[in-house]
């Protein structure tokens, strides 16, 4: 039964590493904007059909 | 597109406006300004066409396109620095409001913005802050250059003088969700601990790890009391040291008798303690106050004119026209002010004809006309050709800026928390739980003493009104959202109970009860015959004064050919029309004798038809769509009218608002502001309803102040609220939803008090163990949170909102 001392430690561990995840992404403004990524998201797969055979995907960032 | 192009109007490919006066074919595709066409080349050569393929017609029209040389002053190594947010020997990083972004086409193209200029190395959008963050390299562009982009794509960036000011928007603080994320863990794991407590087949585990989890719960307990709930202990501190207690203090006092008596039963070893009820109550508690402290981030509720004013302006120096910060304007500078600019300074007019638009200053209707040697306060809009004006004084000195500066208009907040129902209700509870926990002492303490401290304790935990606190927030919180759905932006979840206290409502005239754009246009004289209508019309067409385009505005048909147009400012204007000459203008240019003018106040122009005079036209003021509904429905209250305006509408507002409404005509902004006082000194609750500047101080000293806006990203004067003005008719509904919301915060603290009823009999019998606390606890929580959710949406359904 003491394994549970163990098993107590481990999993405390790795909700603190959760919590740890979550202050961090609440601290770099993940959560600042949750509207925009969603639109950005559907960008990199668009194919310009009026292009004029010029090459439409460039490497870009956005 | 093709399809388009066949209908009869065409609409433009870029902005998507119909074609009226003119259509550029280029490209196979029509556009209806050279603006537009330009930005669509612009983005053809840069293969950015996506950019039309993400939305159907997704630009921004580009007529109103003014020269590039209006950015000049960012090269002014002062502005610069002022504006941006970081800057090192490679980079920089700054951070624009761009209020025309709309789509997903806007914000695929304010990212690929390197596409257009190599120096920009990331462009980022915040949809819902319409704010783009940009990083350059200042060696490669400037930041010129890069304003300039997004001005001639349509994305003009609203930069103003308070950009300048060097006070930086607040980043928005992260505390709350840091505290609820740190409740939410030790909750959790606190709750896993405390699991075989529940359950008595679990009494071994019990006994071997009791202790262990006992101290393992108070660890994580820790940061809870001393982080999360921190801010319950120093609001109920703040409040008694205003000799008041509101509803944080009992929190407060639940939340210590909870937590020392688990420390006492775990260091003695006498129980497991109630830090499971700890926890979750902090983390409950923690979600109502996150909910409360929402807010609508893209909208700003606390500019000053800073925010109204240009950054600069075009001075004339030498004959030439160079471009400066309005800041470094100096007496004696010439500048020129072009059609829609805005005055930045006191000056005296040198040339040209000014017509100058103060509806959003002082409230008048009509624009002001100013002939050379006039002064014009800052803050009108020239409305025309351009004009020259040389300052006389500075910015800070000018006469909006020291109203502004006025210590009536910068009072700090003026609302305490004091008389709100939770604290109300926390005083009652404070009271009862005194006198309950006194009596179970008194009745305890001499048949057994142990008994007594453990019921004083329960009563005390049992104390914690938490379910109560969560009430308010909850209901608000909901009825905030209910609000934004329609359009009403409220600046924090209490303004809803400052709504529900109303008990009478000040509204401005000019752009509040009326509608800004119109006015309606009466003619009064001898009938005029379709053609006599449709030269007079065709005439004023030509004319950019504002009168003469909002009758010509009228005109339906194609306009006639007119000869020897010519206008005299100030006077009025004449043109022939197939022969015939008319003459359209003042009393004093028609030479019309002063006794047969009717009404100075109202504005008339007059026309004659071959040197004989024919009549007048009259302007109306339009008021909004619903005002005679929203009226009717107000009929409780009392109404009052505050206008910056002259009384010529007095008679026709008097019928509207009825014989009991207060109407006060040519009121200065103070005057504003004392009118709101007096009513305020005669103990009513007021709602101030206004649009521009001349009302900021109304809004400011009412207790609930409402801006009605047009577009809500635009400036508009600091408030607690922010009404779009298409749901104007609405705002009966919203005073009395705000009214009905009071009771449903009474009925969720009905439904707090029968948990509260229940704990307190079980805690007077000493019955009160933690396992009871952790079921009473969390289901009167959460029973109240969807209590309150699901009335409110039900209630809203019910208004029709």
């Amino acid at each position: 039964m003491y394994i549970i001392f163990l098993m107590i430690a481990i999993s405390v561990t790795v909700a603190a590493a959760f919590l740890g995840a979550f202050l961090w992404a609440v601290r770099s403004g993940q959560y600042d904007d949750d509207y925009t990524p969603s639109v950005r998201m559907l960008f990199d797969n668009e194919v310009a059909p009026t292009g004029k055979g010029k090459d439409a995907n460039k490497p870009q960032g956005a | 597109m093709e399809a388009a192009l066949q209908t009869n109007i065409q609409t433009c490919y870029h902005c998507g406006d119909a074609c009226v006066d003119e259509v550029i074919v280029a490209h196979d595709k029509a556009f209806c300004c050279a603006g537009c066409k330009t930005v669509y080349e612009l983005l053809e050569e840069n293969n950015l066409c996506t950019y039309y393929n993400l939305e159907q017609n997704p630009g921004i029209s580009g007529k109103a396109q003014a020269s590039d040389a209006r950015f000049a002053y960012l090269d002014d190594a002062g502005v610069e620095a002022q504006l941006v947010n970081f800057k090192n020997d490679d980079i920089c990083k700054l951070t624009f409001y761009v209020p025309q972004m709309h789509c997903s086409s806007c914000i695929w193209l304010l990212e690929n913005l390197f596409k257009l200029n190599s120096g920009i190395s990331e462009s980022t959008v915040n949809f819902l802050r319409k704010e783009i963050s940009l990083t350059y390299f200042h060696q490669k562009t400037t930041l010129r250059e890069v304003v300039t982009l997004l001005a001639r794509l349509g994305y003009e960036p609203e930069i103003t003088l308070a950009d300048t000011d060097g006070k930086k928007v607040k980043k928005q603080s992260h505390t709350i969700i840091y505290k609820l994320g740190i409740a939410g863990f030790c909750f959790g794991n606190v709750m896993l601990m405390a699991f075989p407590d529940y359950l008595a087949v679990a009494d071994d585990l019990q006994r071997t790890f009791g202790s262990f989890f006992g101290y393992l719960s108070l660890i994580l307990s820790i940061p809870v009391l001393f982080y999360s709930a921190r801010g319950f202990y120093t609001s109920a501190w703040e409040g008694l040291k205003q000799r008041f207690v509101n509803i944080d203090f009992p929190i407060a006092l639940g939340l210590t008798a909870l937590f020392f008596v688990s420390l006492y039963e775990i260091t003695t070893g006498t129980g497991p303690g109630y830090y499971d009820s700890f926890t979750g109550l902090v983390f409950f508690m923690l979600i109502g106050k996150y909910f409360q402290q929402r807010t609508y981030d893209s909208l700003s509720f606390d500019r000053d004119y800073t925010s109204y004013f240009p950054v600069s302006v075009t001075v004339l120096k030498d004959g030439e026209e160079t471009s400066m910060a309005v800041r470094n304007l100096k007496i004696g500078d010439r500048i020129r002010i072009r059609n829609q600019e805005l005055v930045p300074a006191d000056a005296i007019l040198l040339r040209g004809t000014a017509m100058i638009d103060y509806s959003f200053v002082t409230g008048e209707s009509e624009p002001e006309e100013k002939v050379a040697g006039e002064i014009i306060y800052a803050g009108g809009r020239q409305v025309g050709e351009s004009i020259e004006v040389e300052v006389v004084k500075e910015v800070s000195q000018g006469y909006l800026t020291q109203l502004w500066n006025d210590s009536a208009f910068s009072k700090e907040e003026k609302h305490s928390s004091v008389a709100t129902y939770a604290n109300k209700a926390g005083q009652w509870f404070v009271i009862v739980t005194v006198i309950v926990a006194i009596g179970t002492l008194w009745y305890w303490v001499p048949r057994d003493t142990d008994m007594a401290m453990r019921a004083f304790t329960s009563v005390l935990i049992i104390a914690c009104p938490c379910a109560l606190s969560l009430a308010t927030p909850f209901v608000h919180g909901h009825t905030m959202c209910v609000f934004g759905r329609n359009k009403f932006y409220l600046k924090n979840t209490s303004v809803v109970e400052s709504l529900a206290k109303i008990d009478t409502v000040v509204f401005d005239k000019t752009g509040t009860l009326t509608e800004p754009s119109a006015a309606e246009v009466t003619y009064t004289g001898k009938a005029l015959t379709a053609e006599q209508e449709r030269s007079i019309l065709s005439v004023l067409r030509h004319s950019t004064h504002p009168l003469s385009q909002r009758i010509s505005e009228n005109l339906k048909e194609a306009p006639l050919n007119v000869e020897h147009f010519q206008e005299f400012a100030g006077k009025g204007l004449r043109g022939e029309v197939n022969g015939h000459l008319i003459r359209v203008g003042s009393a004093a240019y028609l030479g019309v004798p002063s006794d047969k003018t009717t009404d100075t106040l109202k504005t008339t122009v007059y026309v004659s038809w071959n040197g004989m005079l024919l009549g007048y036209y009259t302007f109306y003021n339009v008021y909004r769509d619903g005002l005679k509904s929203i009226l009717h429905d107000l009929g409780d209250k009392k109404i009052a009218v505050l206008s910056g305006d002259n009384n010529h509408e007095e008679a026709r507002l008097r019928e509207l608002l009825g014989p009991e409404a207060e109407l006060v005509f040519n009121q200065s902004p103070v005057q504003k502001l004392e009118s709101i006082q007096a009513f305020q000194a005669m103990h009513h609750k007021v709602l101030m309803v206004g649009d521009g500047l001349n009302d900021a101080g109304a809004l400011k000293q009412s207790d609930a102040g409402i801006a009605l806006t047009n577009s809500v990203t635009n400036f508009s004067p600091s408030c607690d609220a922010i009404l779009d003005a298409t749901a104007f008719d609405k705002l009966s509904k919203f005073l009395a939803f705000s009214k009905k919301t009071m009771s449903l915060i009474l009925a969720t603290f009905a439904v707090s008090l029968v948990y509260n009823v229940i704990g307190l009999t079980l805690a007077v019998q000493g019955l009160f163990s933690p396992i009871a606390s952790a079921i009473l606890m969390p289901i009167s929580s959460l029973s109240v949170i969807v209590f309150a959710t699901l009335s409110v949406k039900f209630a809203a359904k019910r208004a029709g909102l």
